[in-house]
Parts: C-alpha cells; sequence; structure tokens
C-alpha cells in the first residue's frame, strides 16, 4: 500500500528502503519530507494538532497518485502523512517518488505535495502562546498547485 | 442525510457531525449551506462567509452548485492545510 495516514512517526530511511527492496529498474528515487515549525506568522509554535477526514483523506491521496503515476512513468510512489499532536521538530509528511530517471522522481514528488497541500483534507491547528489557532490556508499554496494544472 | 463539520467549523458549530433533514427545495449544496443557517445562531455564525468554507460530497471535492440528496455524506470545511 502505497498511500498511509497515521498518528505514529515514521523512519524516513526504513521507508525509502523499503520502497526500492528488490526494484532494480529504479534509477533514482526523489524523497519530500515536511517538519512542524517552532514560529509561525512571527510567533512561536509549541505543538501542532493535525485534523483530517478519515475516508476521504486516503481517497484523496490516492486520487493524487493515480493523477501522477498518469503524468510519469513511476515505479513507485510512497505517501505516509500524520495527524494528531505534533511538536516542533516532527516528522508531518512523506512523499516519495521512484523512476528510472530522475526527471519523473523530482518532478512528480513536487507534483505531489504541492496537490496534496490543496487536496488532501487535513487542518492544522497550533498552539501558540496567545492561544490556539487555526492556520489559514495560503494563497502561495494555491499557485503552487495551479502550476500543475494542465 | 450525514452532514460532517471539520477544523472550525467543528467547533464553532459544537458538532462534529449529524443526521439532517432539509426540506425538498434544498437540491445542492448552496441551498443546504442556506437551510443550515436558519439551524441557530452558531450555524448562522460559522457559515456567514462562504468564500471560507469548502465542500465534499461523498468524500469529493464540489462546487456549491453541487446538487445533493438524501443519502449523501456532505462535508463542510475551510480550505485544508495539510502537507
Amino acid at each position: 500500500m502505497s498511500v498511509r495516514v497515521q498518528r505514529e512517526d515514521f523512519d524516513v530511511g526504513a521507508e525509502l528502503a523499503a520502497l526500492t527492496a528488490g526494484k532494480t529498474a529504479i534509477g533514482g528515487v526523489t524523497s519530500f519530507l515536511g517538519l512542524v515549525r517552532d514560529m509561525a506568522g512571527g510567533e512561536a509554535v509549541s505543538a501542532m494538532t493535525l485534523e483530517h477526514y478519515p475516508g476521504m483523506t486516503e481517497r484523496q491521496l490516492e486520487a493524487i497518485e493515480a493523477e501522477a503515476r498518469r503524468r510519469w512513468p513511476l515505479d513507485e510512489v510512497l505517501i505516509v502523512h500524520r495527524y494528531g499532536r505534533l511538536e516542533p521538530g516532527d516528522r508531518i509528511v512523506l512523499v516519495a517518488t521512484a523512476s528510472a530517471h530522475r526527471e519523473a522522481a523530482f518532478e512528480s514528488c513536487h507534483f505531489l505535495i504541492d496537490w496534496l497541500k490543496t487536496r488532501a483534507p487535513f487542518w492544522k491547528l497550533e498552539a501558540t502562546p496567545e492561544g490556539e489557532r487555526w492556520v489559514d490556508a495560503k494563497g502561495s499554496d494555491d499557485d503552487a498547485a495551479a502550476r500543475w494544472e494542465t | 442525510m450525514k452532514v460532517l463539520y471539520f477544523a472550525w467549523l467543528r467547533t464553532k458549530i459544537g458538532v462534529a457531525q449529524e443526521q439532517v433533514e432539509p426540506p425538498a427545495d434544498v437540491t445542492d449544496v448552496g441551498g443546504l449551506v442556506e437551510w443550515l443557517k436558519t439551524r441557530g445562531p452558531t450555524y448562522a455564525e460559522a457559515l456567514a462567509n462562504t468564500a471560507v468554507v469548502k465542500v465534499a460530497v461523498n468524500q469529493e471535492h464540489v462546487p456549491f452548485d453541487h446538487p445533493v440528496s438524501a443519502g449523501d455524506e456532505v462535508a463542510l470545511f475551510p480550505p485544508v492545510t495539510g502537507g
């Protein structure tokens, strides 16, 4: 299974090793690892809670993966996204793509994280010294996703 | 019809999900949202600015003119912020 939504942390090295194990047609892997930052909008963030829509989340991530496979010749795709309470430095998301050649791996990985940010139903609640606040969506994320529109 | 709320829509309305039976003249998402606003002040406040309300019907993103019917699962939520 190449899409996982989980509360637990993941081991990047083990995930990438498992992705390519025994698949010697793969020439390259690109990965993106998203982490919780300790600052947002000039304010300190002490923790972040990720809420999601069970069922729809998996469905949307699978649709995004299918779109990437339609656009690029990919041997493997992995999307792991966490939910629940996370602290600065914690891993949030891992996207990895494997292909015979680097172009497809680089481009599809970039595409996947851009589309995931605007389509996968996750919402971040930040804890700051001023209290908790729901993170607003960024216009720059829409712009990043829009460049992949065909 | 099952309606789910997420993030600040959930906290403002005060429920995560509920079963509703809108009147027969509610045929699309926009109509459903207008009807939900009449259910109480928390609904009216949470749904006041529909520019920041996104919708999924049966777990697919849809626009406000998308049809809704009795057996649907409708989710209302702010723009997503994952990744």
